[in-house]
């Protein structure tokens, strides 16, 4: 136990005297965030060009009162086509007879040539039902009665989770709280035992007789640590600057991130085995930090191939962003959240015999 | 004179490598074995299987009359590898006391003892500088000083004086004399060969066997050459 504390303690003062590491771990995850908030709240809604050719009035009125919606009106099909691969529009609407018309997409966006096809079919289907309402006027004045008013309705928008100012941003944050913990504890512990390898102190440390088990205990214990600071610094970061909400506990945040750096760190020392030099480690980067990140929910798994799917229940860190949606979006309690924890609680467990095991490479006992 | 090391009819493979064919070595109390040989001879596999970090195919390694690995007797060692092996940013002292905890030593009078090893390989007013900013020589010293930490009754240092300039050499063999007379014994591999003439004992090692096993003084006789240097190249003519 002892020894344990003094190798944690080592570890720690080791990363103090290591500014920039320091730094890193703290301020890049902030800069990050704060970059992605800024990005997703500005791009929230993007406002699209439709070019139009020989398009009837009530049409492009419509298209014109629709907000996030500009048009350009073109003599010919021909000029509106060289528009369109100028970019100066982004799609362009032509009749080609009473009731026909044609759409034309430049596609470059996805999401604006999404937002063109709703647009331009809600048009057509207000305008049906004013046609419909007209005629339904025209007909009641002809029976020589009063036309019913049109009753306007009225819709009452309530959130779950957080307001209508909630961006992608805020709903891939708890991902993203998860991630950081995750990939700088990887790659910062893998590289501190390497180190040790590199550099001889290992194999000295390994002829004195501390147990395999205590060094392995003394790793995670400085890294738990930094794990409660990090996710401290991140958590603030988010709910007070960057006004997240968090539905649930913060302490249930606080142990799903220290579970989620300890399988981290127990991964980062395994890896680091089979690696034999900084660089190397680095290189693990798109293998094990990648697909982390492309299966931690980001893309919605049920667009994924049920293959794929497969993929993402052997990662731990998918199992932690399920957590951190549960607790942050839906504020849920431990009590939905306890399958995540005991799946990241065998990672941890099988990781970690693993590395008490694998130290036998380089004492025998 | 009890024996403290006793290597017994010891093999070690790495692979198809052969390294260590059939040893036998012995060290007892209160004196200093030589471990020389030419560079991949297997002198840091001699040291390995002592300490039980690596263990022996065919034959035992025992030390202070068990047999190695056992975790527990490493305490008694002092070891110094042959690369520094420190902890960079940190300092002398914080090294000091680290290796110390993981050692075993008492924590009282811890810093009395951190002060006299740092006092033996003249390191005393560096011990709160970082370990980054030291010469190769501070460096070997401070590897050397921790080896020292609790004064074990065992010492085995992996070519202890490499970078470090006359005058504190003879400084630190002078401390290695001295703790023989007191009763350790210390096994110390070496390139330097007039260093060679300074142990009690010396065990040329070639081949994957200890070819010869005496006094330096002896051995030149033996050979019939002036100089431990002479004995070195004449067995390792003999070899071929």
């Amino acid at each position: 136990m002892t020894r344990t504390l003094a190798i944690s303690k080592r570890i720690l003062m080791e990363m103090m005297r290591d500014k920039r590491t320091l730094a890193l771990m703290f301020l890049a995850p902030v800069l990050i965030l704060t970059l992605l908030n800024y990005v997703f709240t500005l791009n929230s809604t993007p406002t699209v060009e439709i070019g139009t050719v020989r398009v009837e009035q009530v049409v492009t009125d419509s298209l014109k009162n629709t907000s996030h919606v500009n048009t350009k009106s073109y003599d010919s099909e021909s000029k509106a086509k060289s528009a369109l691969k100028d970019k100066d529009v982004d799609a362009v609407l032509t009749q080609t007879g009473t009731n026909q018309y044609q759409l034309r997409y430049a596609n470059i966006d996805a999401s604006k040539t999404s937002m063109v096809r709703q647009v331009v079919n809600s048009t057509f289907a207000q305008n049906k039902v004013k046609a419909m309402a007209q005629q339904n006027v025209v007909l009641a004045t002809q029976a020589g009665q009063q036309p019913a008013a049109t009753s306007s309705v009225s819709l009452s928008e309530k959130y779950n989770y957080g307001s209508k100012n909630t961006t992608f941003f805020d709903t891939i944050m708890p991902i993203f709280m998860g991630f950081f913990v995750f990939m700088f504890v990887f790659l910062i512990s893998g590289i501190s035992l390497l180190k040790e390898r590199t550099t001889g102190t290992l194999s000295r440390l390994l002829a004195t007789p501390v147990r395999r088990s205590e060094i392995v205990y003394g790793y995670m214990l400085s890294y738990a640590l930094i794990a409660i600071l990090q996710t401290a610094v991140i958590v603030s970061f988010t709910i007070t600057l960057l006004h997240v909400e968090v539905l649930g506990s913060v302490g249930l945040l606080f142990l799903i991130n220290i579970l989620l750096a300890m399988v981290a760190l127990a991964l980062g020392l395994l890896v680091s085995t089979l690696a034999a030099s900084e660089f190397q480690m680095i290189q693990f980067i798109p293998i094990v930090v990648v697909p982390q990140m492309i299966f931690s929910g980001i893309i919605p798994f049920n667009s994924m191939a049920s293959w794929a799917q497969i993929i993402g229940d052997v990662l731990p860190m998918k199992y932690a962003a399920d957590a951190m949606n549960a607790v942050v979006l839906q504020g849920q309690g431990f009590s939905s959240i306890w399958g995540q924890i005991v799946a990241l609680l065998i990672f941890l467990v099988v990781l970690t015999a693993a590395n008490i095991f694998g130290l036998r490479r380089y004492r025998k006992v | 004179m009890e024996k403290v090391i006793s290597l017994e009819k010891v093999a070690k493979s790495f692979g198809s490598l052969k390294v260590l064919k059939d040893v036998d070595l012995s060290l007892e109390t209160g004196e200093i074995l030589g471990l020389l040989g030419p560079s991949g001879a297997g002198k840091s596999t001699v040291i390995n299987v002592t300490l039980g970090v690596e263990k022996a195919d065919a034959g035992t390694a025992y030390v202070f009359g068990e047999a190695m690995p056992k975790r527990e007797l490493l305490g008694k060692i002092g070891y110094m590898a042959q690369s520094d092996a420190l902890y960079e940013t940190l300092t002398a002292r914080a090294n000091l006391k680290f290796f110390a905890e993981m050692r075993g030593i008492d924590k009282e009078g811890l810093d009395a003892e951190i002060n006299r090893v740092a006092g033996v390989v003249s390191l005393g007013d560096f011990l709160d500088q970082a370990v980054s900013g030291f010469s190769g020589g501070m460096k070997r010293r401070l590897s050397l000083a921790i080896a020292l930490l609790g004064d074990p009754k065992l010492l085995v240092l992996d070519e202890p004086t490499v970078g470090i300039d006359p005058a504190l050499r003879r400084q630190i063999w002078a401390e290695l004399h001295n703790m023989k007379k007191q009763g350790h014994a210390i096994l110390v591999t070496t390139h330097v060969m007039d260093e060679a003439e300074l142990v009690d004992r010396v065990a040329l090692l070639m081949g994957g066997r200890v070819i010869a096993n005496d006094g330096p003084k002896q051995l030149e006789e033996q050979y019939g050459v002036p100089s431990i240097e002479d004995v070195f190249l004449k067995a390792e003519e003999e070899e071929e």
